[in-house]
């Protein structure tokens, strides 16, 4: 009994920190999928997102939706200046070349960042900290309330968004033949654009998500969590949306149930284990399907 | 403007250079479409024919020379603005979106536009012109036959409204008799209004149903003029009508 207890608190902090990997894997795999690009700097993206979060809290007093929300909407506009200013003059360079600035990118932001805002943590306001349900020994507590919260309403936006809107079908055409989106009218530089501040929009939300669970920010904490959503949107198979939330929450769900029963110490070899298995076994993930070539 | 449409070509390319990368793809190009024409460009294989469309509907831009479409000077301008104007192109392979319904497919093919009567209209039009796509339409394109994809790729290039319709090998890969088919629906298109540029590598069934022929060889266009005596020539009989 306590051990399935155990079990199920151990799910429930899995997915809290899934979503978080889900919403950062998100930006990934979109980006992938329209221009071929492992956008090395997306969890650096996630960092400015919690940063911006936690001045509009600290030093605006806004409330944390009004700081979900500024922070959303700087850090969507953040990352389409990036695109631009990186990405776009290297349309048709190689994909090395902009692999490469994706990471001189991440260290720009890094140590940009650095400098202004200083390389020691922040400790991020308590929020929610005496809000808790508990019912049969389990505990949700109400930052992972707030996280699957946001997480679900955000999923469903974004499902509308891409299914259902012009946008979203433009966004799809590009992804699968952007030539051809280009002679339907449409516009795919606009199209790129508009995917970067998707990604990065869901990167800043997870950023502030973070700062309020873990309650600690700092200029380097993209780098390990956007690894991980790196890893799960392989797991998921790389370009897929739906792929890249199961691998989120998969990969969150394998990290709780490592540390709670074994040793946090192995949490990170097994995202990295996951990686190297996917890899081995099925390359084109969980929801790929081998890519056929195009005739 | 308007007395500008009226007089000269729909379409007049004039002394083009088309690279791609460093391969000299077209060597000064020339030809024109009249309003209500269909004009056909043939030749073999890598002979310059898809460049030649890929360059007019804004997907290549040329080194030297003009585009001028109703007057309009369209070179280099990019390929998404060129629907604007009144060019939709088919492309060659077909391309349709596989992983998208036949229904998506066609709303993309009306991207541009907004009048949402007006492409409801259209979107009747084309059903009536390709009832089996009717019957597909929530179907994932991908899981058409081929000549099902080449109606689907058509059927999208109209959903613009085109005053000129690009077509690029519509041939190909279909059995003869759908050939047949997809042919005769190219004429009809035509006689409803839209003028055709067409490349074929089947120069036969091409010439059967255009007005003007170009034959491109390496580059350059070699020849040109009335279909029906392009036809009947000995050169093109023996180059491209094998025999």
């Amino acid at each position: 009994m306590e051990l399935l207890q155990q079990v199920v608190q151990q799910l429930i902090n899995g997915i809290s920190l899934g979503s978080i990997y889900a919403l950062i894997a998100l930006g990934y795999t979109m980006i992938y999928g329209i221009i071929k690009l492992i956008n090395f700097a997306h969890g650096d993206i996630y960092m400015v997102g919690a940063y911006i979060g936690f001045f509009a809290i600290t030093q605006g007093g806004f409330s944390v939706v009004g700081a979900l929300l500024i922070s959303l909407v700087t850090t969507g506009l953040l990352g389409m200046l990036i695109e631009r200013i990186a990405y776009k003059p290297l349309r048709r360079a190689p994909r090395i070349s902009v692999l490469i600035t994706a990471i001189g990118v991440s260290f720009f932001i890094e140590y940009t960042s650095m400098y202004f805002v200083s390389p020691t943590p922040r400790t991020f306001p308590q929020m929610f900290g005496d809000v808790a349900v508990s019912f049969a020994g389990i505990v949700i507590n109400g930052q992972q309330m707030l996280i699957l919260g946001i997480t679900a309403v955000l999923m469903v936006l974004l499902t509308y968004i891409v299914q259902k809107t012009k946008t979203g079908k433009a966004m799809r055409a590009a992804s699968f033949d952007t030539e051809t989106a280009e002679l339907m009218g449409i516009n795919s530089d606009r199209i790129i654009s508009i995917t970067f501040g998707i990604g990065s929009a869901l990167a800043a939300v997870a950023g502030v998500l973070v700062g309020i669970y873990y309650n600690s920010i700092d200029p380097l904490m993209g780098i390990m969590p956007g690894l991980k959503a790196f890893v799960a949107a392989v797991l998921g198979g790389i370009g897929i949306l739906p792929g890249a939330v199961v691998g989120g929450l998969i990969l969150g769900v394998v990290e709780a149930l490592v540390s709670g029963f074994f040793s946090s110490t192995f949490r990170d070899a097994a995202a990295f284990a996951i990686l190297i298995l996917v890899l081995l076994v099925r390359p084109s993930g969980l929801f790929g399907k081998n890519t056929k070539e195009k005739v | 403007m308007a007395a500008a449409k009226k007089s000269g070509p729909m379409l007049a390319i004039d002394n083009i250079d088309v690279f791609y990368g460093a391969i000299h793809a077209l060597k000064g190009v020339s030809l024109t479409v009249n309003e209500g024409e269909i004009v056909t460009l043939i030749g073999a294989n890598g002979a310059g024919k898809s460049t030649t469309l890929r360059t007019i509907s804004g997907l290549l831009a040329p080194k030297t020379g003009s585009v001028k479409f109703l007057g309009k000077d369209i070179a280099g301008m990019k390929a998404h603005k060129v629907v604007a104007e009144g060019i939709s192109q088919v492309p060659e392979g077909r391309r349709i979106f596989a992983e998208m319904t036949v229904m998506e497919n066609l709303d993309l093919g009306a991207f541009i536009r907004k009048d949402k009567e007006g492409i409801e209209k259209d979107r009747k039009m084309v059903f009536d012109r390709f009832p089996r796509l009717l019957e597909r339409k929530d179907q994932l394109a991908g899981t058409l036959s081929g000549g099902e994809q080449q109606m689907l790729a058509m059927g999208r290039a109209l959903m613009s409204r085109p005053k000129l319709l690009l077509l690029d090998e519509p041939s190909m890969g279909l059995a003869p008799l759908l050939i047949r088919e997809i042919f005769e629906i190219i004429e009809d298109i035509n006689r409803t209004g839209t003028t055709v540029l067409l490349v074929e590598q089947n120069a036969n069934m091409a010439l059967s149903i255009a007005n003007r022929a170009y034959v491109l060889e390496t580059g350059r266009i070699t020849l040109t003029g009335d279909a029906k005596e392009l036809a009947a020539s000995d050169e093109v009989r023996k180059a491209y009508l094998g025999g």
